[in-house]
């Protein structure tokens, strides 16, 4: 299995770093950026409602949260020191930046809270609905309330948020000026290392006790509690997880196209997040990563030709997944294969 | 060893009293059959021992008290049960079920990192129930006595000290059966056990002491010969041809 993995791993670098450099033009490749960012959102799903059972429709509020975190630092370095940012200066009547934008001018703060602000959120949330038992319908329910929440305060506080319209018209990372597509192929090569790391890490806790143990929770979670375990915990750390996950897409997907806004992260964005995994195949590693790039690649390319379809077929498309291939696209493969880790692919 | 103790246990459903005032005491290394008709109120004693369901009076196992406590903290304490309906992992492997339920005292580095091997303890209950040969299968695939046996296990890697098992042996073979008697005496030894039961014959071999409850009370107790000759308990049973 070993051997495997690391071929698995090696082909995957050299589709990444390789073949797409060399056959995508600059405006393909950053439209791979992007999706590869959704990519990366989805790496988290899979392993909180893949494998920990976690419906988690509103993935869009931790997505968010690492975007803005980014985007308020670049916005900030964009105004160079001392000045406001430029959505400031037009609606705000701001005469000093509020102090809560303040600490993201620091680059260290910044980045980290890209994805510590996230898992902070995710572990003050999930403590209280797992705590209470919140689950199934009511988890995903609640979630989307959230994201819906989110986007409401966006909006209302125009002058410090940038509204309805977001953080836009964003020039530079960290010195580099994100017009030249030297800079934005960068951009690229940092989201794709950044998905591989990943894959990595969610492979290895996938394989590891922690990962047998949420399979467990998520198949009998009675039963887990009345070995000694609190399921509560045990889906708080998947759940926090994949919050950090979705900060840190959130925050490479800033740089990628140049903005974050509320249209971004609500409700919609957050449902069409787990449709890419749920197409893939949510329990398994590479099935929510290529579904989420698969959907988003279709969403761009059909919603250009039959602008309005898409959400239908979107739509058609989860249904007929759930209702036929309730394991994804993945499984399909698996049930071809027989393969024997099949076990633990079927919720 | 500890024994399990409980005093005046209620459980009211929405006025419907399920355990209406029970009294029972199991001393430390006991087999303590738990019979009576259905619905007289076994499970949800067992239930409210173990913390599923709301109750009053009090439950001591050794000195702890249990009611109010969190069900995954009276797991802690070393109360282990087994469900009516076999309740293992179906997903996961026999070695992945026993080693979940041996690793409540893990630590984070642990969890995080895979498994190497097969610890000790699930090595020792794998032999104990015999499902050494099934390891690598998945739980799901077991035949029926299997399962339970693999329950067992469970409780005996999770290094429960008071077993309550909720009618282990229905559905079983003869063969089954026999094998799971036998089983529950090896793991009495260093272990108070409280086995809830239908089979007559299966009681008669390897009960040591029987509490009859009937309509959520207490009907009868003693030793199998006692219980039997004990007239009310004829007249629940009258009409079955059990007692
Ligand atoms: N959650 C519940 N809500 C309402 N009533 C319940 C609940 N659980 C059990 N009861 C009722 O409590 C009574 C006792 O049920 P219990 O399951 O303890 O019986 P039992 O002795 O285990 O019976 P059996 O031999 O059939 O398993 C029954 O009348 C049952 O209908
Ligand atoms: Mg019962």
């Amino acid at each position: 299995m070993k051997w495997r993995a690391a071929a698995g791993f090696a082909l995957g670098a050299v589709v990444l770093f390789g073949v797409a450099p060399a056959v995508l033009s600059d405006f393909r490749l950053s439209l791979l950026a992007k999706y590869l960012c959704f990519a990366l959102v989805a790496v988290g799903i899979g392993l909180a409602w893949g494998r920990g059972g976690l419906l988690t429709l509103g993935q869009g509020v931790f997505f968010g949260l690492g975007g803005y975190a980014m985007a308020m630092h670049l916005k900030l370095a964009d105004a160079g020191e001392g000045n406001l940012p430029d959505f400031m200066e037009l609606y705000g009547q701001l005469d000093a930046l509020p102090w809560w934008w303040r600490p993201f001018a620091n680059p260290v703060f910044a980045l980290a809270a890209t994805v510590l602000l996230p898992m902070l959120v995710a572990l003050a949330l999930g403590t209280l609905i797992f705590r209470r038992r919140v689950r199934g319908a009511y988890f995903a329910i609640l979630s989307q309330a959230l994201a819906a929440a989110m986007v409401i305060l966006l909006i209302g506080q125009q002058g410090t948020t940038g509204g309805t319209n977001g953080l836009t018209d964003i020039e530079g990372f960290f010195g580099y000026d994100l017009d030249d597509p030297v800079n934005q192929r960068m951009v690229y090569f940092i989201i794709a290392a950044c998905l591989l790391g990943l894959l990595a890490l969610v492979r290895q806790l996938m394989h590891s006790r922690y990962g047998e143990l949420l399979v467990a929770v998520r198949d009998s979670e009675e039963r887990v509690r009345f070995l000694g375990y609190n399921p509560a915990t045990v889906k708080l750390v998947a759940y926090v997880a994949a919050a950090g996950m979705a900060g840190l897409a959130g925050a490479l997907f800033v740089p990628a196209v140049g903005i974050i806004s509320p249209a971004l992260i609500g409700i919609v964005p957050s449902i069409e997040f787990v449709i890419g995994v749920a197409i893939g195949g949510r329990a398994t590693l590479l099935g929510p990563v290529l579904g989420a790039v698969a959907v988003a690649y279709a969403k761009t390319t059909l919603s250009e030709r039959f602008p309005g379809a898409w959400i239908y077929l979107q739509g058609a498309l989860f249904v007929i997944v759930i209702a036929v291939l309730p394991g994804g696209l993945a499984s399909l493969a698996r049930l071809l294969r027989r393969q024997p880790h099949g076990r633990l692919e079927h919720p | 060893m500890d024994g399990l103790s409980i005093r005046d246990l209620r459980v009211v459903f929405d006025g419907f009293v399920a355990v209406g005032g029970v009294d029972l005491d199991v001393s430390p290394g006991d087999v303590r059959f738990l019979i009576g008709p259905n619905g007289a109120g076994k499970t949800t004693l067992v239930d409210a021992v173990t913390g599923l369901v709301k109750a009053s009076g009090s439950v001591r196992f050794g000195e702890r008290e249990l009611l109010g406590t969190e069900v995954h903290r009276i797991a802690r304490l070393g109360v282990g049960r087994t469900f009516q309906t076999a309740a293992v992992f179906e997903n996961l492997t026999v070695l992945q079920n026993l080693d979940i339920a041996a690793g409540t005292g893990r630590g984070a580095w642990t969890m995080i990192r895979r498994r190497r091997g097969i610890p000790e303890n699930v090595q020792e209950a794998l032999e104990t129930i015999g499902l050494t040969g099934q390891l690598d299968q998945a739980a799901g695939t077991l035949a029926h006595g299997q399962k339970q046996w693999l329950e067992i296990g469970m409780l005996l890697v999770q290094d429960a000290k008071l077993l309550l098992l909720d009618e282990p042996v229905a559905g079983m073979s003869h063969d089954e059966r026999d094998a799971t008697g036998e089983l529950i005496g090896k793991v009495s030894r260093d272990r108070t056990v409280v086995v809830i039961e239908h089979d007559m014959d299966f009681l008669r071999r390897f009960a040591q002491t029987v509490t009859v409850l009937h309509a959520g009370r207490v009907l009868s107790e003693g030793t199998v010969a006692q219980v039997q000759a004990d007239p009310k308990v004829q007249e629940v049973y009258m009409g079955t041809k059990e007692a």
